[in-house]
């Protein structure tokens, strides 16, 4: 449905995307996934044709876009700070894409109140857009961005500005209402959670290029390399040797490694996950930095004899300064990410 | 595509600026008059004109800026009953023809004034007690009688539209309502700041009607001087070098103000006025604000008020002679018809002024770093008109359009040309400020870039193009300058039919001009007040 083909593009100067290239089918919710400045807003721009890249095609439903401008390309963009039309209300802003494509005036009623019945606001049609709370205003945003039927839908951090609380009802309600009526979407954020609630795939942007893609269960259960499994949480790395015997060295210590053949030259990492480190009577002695109670347990930091730094996770508090010995049941090699 | 906009308003300014500018230096400059250059710069009194001229301009900006910051403030920042109307009323000024507020100044406040006849009356005097006439004081009153509008409008309509978040934010940060006034808001406003007091120095400094009558035989700006040249003396190389060395000073002026505004401009966060505004609340703040409208309005109405008190002095019979063509020759008709003249040269005025003005601000919106120089050197050309004065505009269109002598687009294009840069100034910081987002928003949902322009841009515009309109509405009814050296003497404009019957002597035909001046303020002022209404039921952007 929409194919991107080595898209690069630089930005003052420096490179912001390099030889990007992604597919999205349709039906699919794709989110892409970064820290704030990775260029994923541009990407998003590019596809949209607001902006143009240096290099690379944009392929949709089998038609090269290129010189194509933005009012012909039959796809919706959900802004950041959402550009409602101050000088028009609720209906008007949700009709301005209906009216665009020539539509006939009972047509168009009929389909803004259908659209803003589908958000939840069929009640506020003729309400000023600025008096409006700030998840009304999403919603109408949405509702704009629905109501022309686009064939691709992108959304460019359109949560950014809510409570989390707020945020997390809103994209559970966004993915249900895009799943319901098929739409093909595009989701740019950088919130780990929202990504993997929304998105069917998940592509992760780092340092101009893509380094992962994959289901949020894939991408969770093996990151590409240290910086997608940082930016997932998962902090407990430190730098691996693989001797001859296949045997794993780090600072915590020698582990057995299961899988058949380690990743080339690239310098490896042992990822250690929470729940697998368990607290015993033996193991690797470790003093308790840090103790909060997170989601049911207990998320306890512990700094060993030779100063690294584990994150673990129990069942029972534990005291501050309190000595504790972890058994490690297993750890993953992942690679360390460029840069 | 879009930097080929400028060619449209470059071609106006070429045809009806550059060529009647040129024809002028043409003209006084040929051959043995290129000494003249030397006599005004070796005459120390041509010094002394110009120090009066700059000092002037550079107090009767201060005090104005100053005199208007508060009802700007007032008027962007509280909502109270009738602000629309008493906002309308300090319009009126500016709309008066200047002979009309020399006129009013000296009738309120000279020797003979009423004020002083009060006041000889009420303590037994037997002098005047008030002196100013013929002094700088009464020049400065009059400057910023007739100013006062210009900083309300542009410096309260930017602040109107300015998120008092901010400003919350900085008292939250502990910061003095002062402070917060002096390190937040001000900043901010600096641009609109800088547009209003530069407008109004432009003015002062090019102020002829005020200085001419109220300054006497002592007191003259370059401009009374580049007048005395030409029609007194028939100096015409003088006159030339003069205008010469005005146009030298406001260019820089102009230059000095793009790069400043440049440096200064940083995006902001318009609000719907409605959210901005709110209702006075403690007792201090309404007697404040009463206080300071109840002085504002008595300064800026008892001069027009005298006026209207004069015109009826004699129960009305002055205005029964307004229909009356008493010398009963083809070049005077009844004054009445100036009314209808006047209407119809300023409807077409505004349609000319605002036209141009709308595509020249597009032509130089964007500030993209990847404009061409010449593109951004545009905003300097279009504000030239401005520092040219009436008088020298005038001139020039007779000398290099001779051909279109008879034709009445003479006067329609003069004012226009006058107006422009008004119309610009009004329009150009409300279309930097639509953000991108909203085109882009726009696009996305399937405009094309003409229903972009259609559904986003003029909508937000319109009370824009709307300030810009009535400038140009009033610009052209109360021109005075250049309509006296291009109009059609069967077709005079109120402010000509004013000053033919002040010419005249007599205290019937005073009473003509007061009579006069009483309709063109009406007129005016109605034609305000129904924008004012028309704005009120647009979304307020």
């Amino acid at each position: 449905m929409l194919e991107l083909v080595n898209i690069t593009k630089q930005y003052a100067g420096a490179p912001l995307l390099h030889d990007i290239s992604l597919t999205i089918h349709a039906g699919e919710i794709v989110s892409l996934l970064g820290p704030s400045g990775s260029g994923k807003t541009t990407l998003l721009r590019i596809i949209a044709g607001l902006e143009q890249p240096e290099r690379g095609e944009v392929i949709f439903e089998g038609r090269n876009l290129r010189g194509v401008p933005p009012h012909q390309r039959g796809m919706g963009l959900m802004f950041q700070d959402l550009a409602l039309f101050p000088h028009k209300n609720v209906f008007e802003n949700v009709a301005f894409g209906l009216r665009m494509q020539g539509i006939p005036r009972a047509e168009i009623r009929a389909r803004v109140l259908e659209t803003l019945e589908l958000v939840g606001l069929a009640s506020l049609a003729q309400r000023d857009v600025n008096n409006l709370s700030g998840g009304e205003q999403q919603r109408v945003a949405l509702a704009r961005a629905l109501a022309p039927r686009p064939r691709l839908l992108m959304f460019d951090e359109p949560l950014g500005a809510l409570d989390r609380l707020l945020r997390e009802q809103l994209v559970t309600e966004l993915r249900a209402i895009l799943k319901r009526i098929g739409m093909t979407a595009l989701y740019v954020t950088h919130d780990q959670d929202e990504a993997f609630v929304i998105a069917d795939r998940v592509a992760i942007l780092h340092a101009t290029r893509i380094v992962q893609m994959g289901t949020p269960a894939e991408i969770y259960h093996a990151p590409a390399n240290t910086f997608v499994a940082q930016f997932l949480g998962l902090t407990n790395l430190f730098p691996a040797q693989i001797r001859g015997d296949g045997q794993v060295v780090t600072e915590l210590g020698e582990f057995r490694y299961a899988s058949a053949s380690p990743p080339g030259d690239i310098p490896l990492y042992a990822l250690i996950r929470p729940e697998r480190v368990r607290v015993g009577t033996t193991g690797i002695a470790a003093r308790v930095e840090e103790c909060v109670f997170r989601a049911g347990k207990y998320r306890v930091r512990a700094a060993t004899e030779r100063g690294a730094h584990v994150t673990i996770e129990t069942e029972d508090a534990l005291a501050i300064g309190a000595m504790i010995h972890l058994h490690v049941e297993g750890v993953e090699l992942i690679q360390a990410s460029g840069m | 595509m879009k930097y080929f906009l400028f060619t449209l308003p470059i071609a106006f300014l070429t045809a009806f600026y550059f060529y009647p500018l040129g024809a002028i230096l043409q003209t006084s400059f040929a051959g043995e008059n290129a000494r003249a250059v030397g006599e005004v710069f070796s005459d120390p009194y041509y010094a002394r004109v110009l120090a009066f001229t700059i000092g002037q301009a550079a107090l009767s900006t201060l005090l104005t800026v100053l005199a208007a910051l508060p009802a700007a403030f007032i008027f962007a920042r509280y909502d109270f009953r009738g602000a629309t109307l008493v906002r309308a009323v300090t319009t009126i000024p500016f709309v008066m023809p200047t002979i009309v507020v020399a006129t009013a100044f000296s009738t309120l406040l000279g020797p003979r004034g009423s004020i002083n006849l009060a006041l000889m009356q009420l303590f037994h005097l037997d002098q005047p007690p008030i002196r100013i006439m013929h002094t700088l004081t009464m020049i400065l009153l009059a400057h910023i009688f007739y100013n006062f509008t210009v900083v309300l409008r542009i410096v309260g309509g930017f602040w109107s539209n300015l998120d008092p978040q901010l400003e919350q934010a900085a008292r939250v940060l502990g910061a003095s309502r002062l402070r917060a006034f002096w390190h937040i808001t001000l900043p901010l406003l600096t641009p609109a700041l800088l547009a209003a007091a530069l407008l109004v120095f432009i003015f002062d400094f090019t102020s002829f009607g005020v200085i001419l009558i109220l300054g006497g035989a002592r007191l003259a700006t370059l401009e009374v001087e580049i007048y005395r040249q030409t029609v007194n003396l028939f100096n015409l190389p003088i006159a030339a070098t003069l205008s010469l060395i005005q146009l030298a000073c406001t260019l820089v002026l102009t230059l000095m103000y793009t790069r400043l505004q440049t440096r200064l401009a940083r995006p902001l966060r318009l609000r719907p006025q409605a959210m901005v505004r709110r209702k006075l609340s403690s007792a201090r703040e309404k007697i404040l604000v009463t206080l300071y409208l109840a002085a504002m309005m008595l300064f800026l109405m008892t001069p027009l008020v005298s006026i209207v008190a004069a015109s009826l002095e004699d129960g009305g019979s002055y205005y029964a002679e307004l229909f009356i063509n008493r010398r009963d020759s083809i070049m005077f008709v009844p004054p009445i018809e100036a009314v209808r003249n006047s209407l119809f040269f300023a409807a077409a005025t505004t349609v000319l002024a605002v036209t141009l003005g709308l595509i020249a601000a597009y032509s130089i919106e964007s500030r993209d770093k990847r404009v061409p120089a010449f593109v951004r050197l545009l905003d300097a050309v279009y504000m030239l008109p401005l520092g040219t004065s009436a008088v020298t505009l005038g001139f020039g269109f007779i000398l290099a359009l001779g051909s279109l002598r008879a034709s009445i687009a003479l006067v329609v294009i003069a004012h226009s040309l006058i107006a422009f840069p008004f119309v610009v100034r009004a329009i150009l910081p409300i279309l930097r400020s639509i953000a991108p987002r909203l085109r882009e928003a726009a696009q996305m949902l399937g405009a094309s870039p003409h229903q972009v322009w259609r559904e986003i841009d003029l909508p937000i515009l319109t009370r824009a193009v709307l300030v810009g309109a009535v400038f140009a509405f009033t610009i052209s009814m109360g021109e005075f300058g250049a309509t006296m050296l291009v109009a059609r003497p069967d077709l005079p404009t109120i402010p000509l039919a004013i000053y033919r019957v002040i010419g005249q002597p007599g205290l019937a035909n005073f009473g003509q001009a007061l009579a006069l001046s009483t309709i063109l303020m009406l007129v005016s002022a109605l034609g305000i007040l129904a924008v004012e209404r028309l704005r009120v039921g647009e979304a307020e952007f």
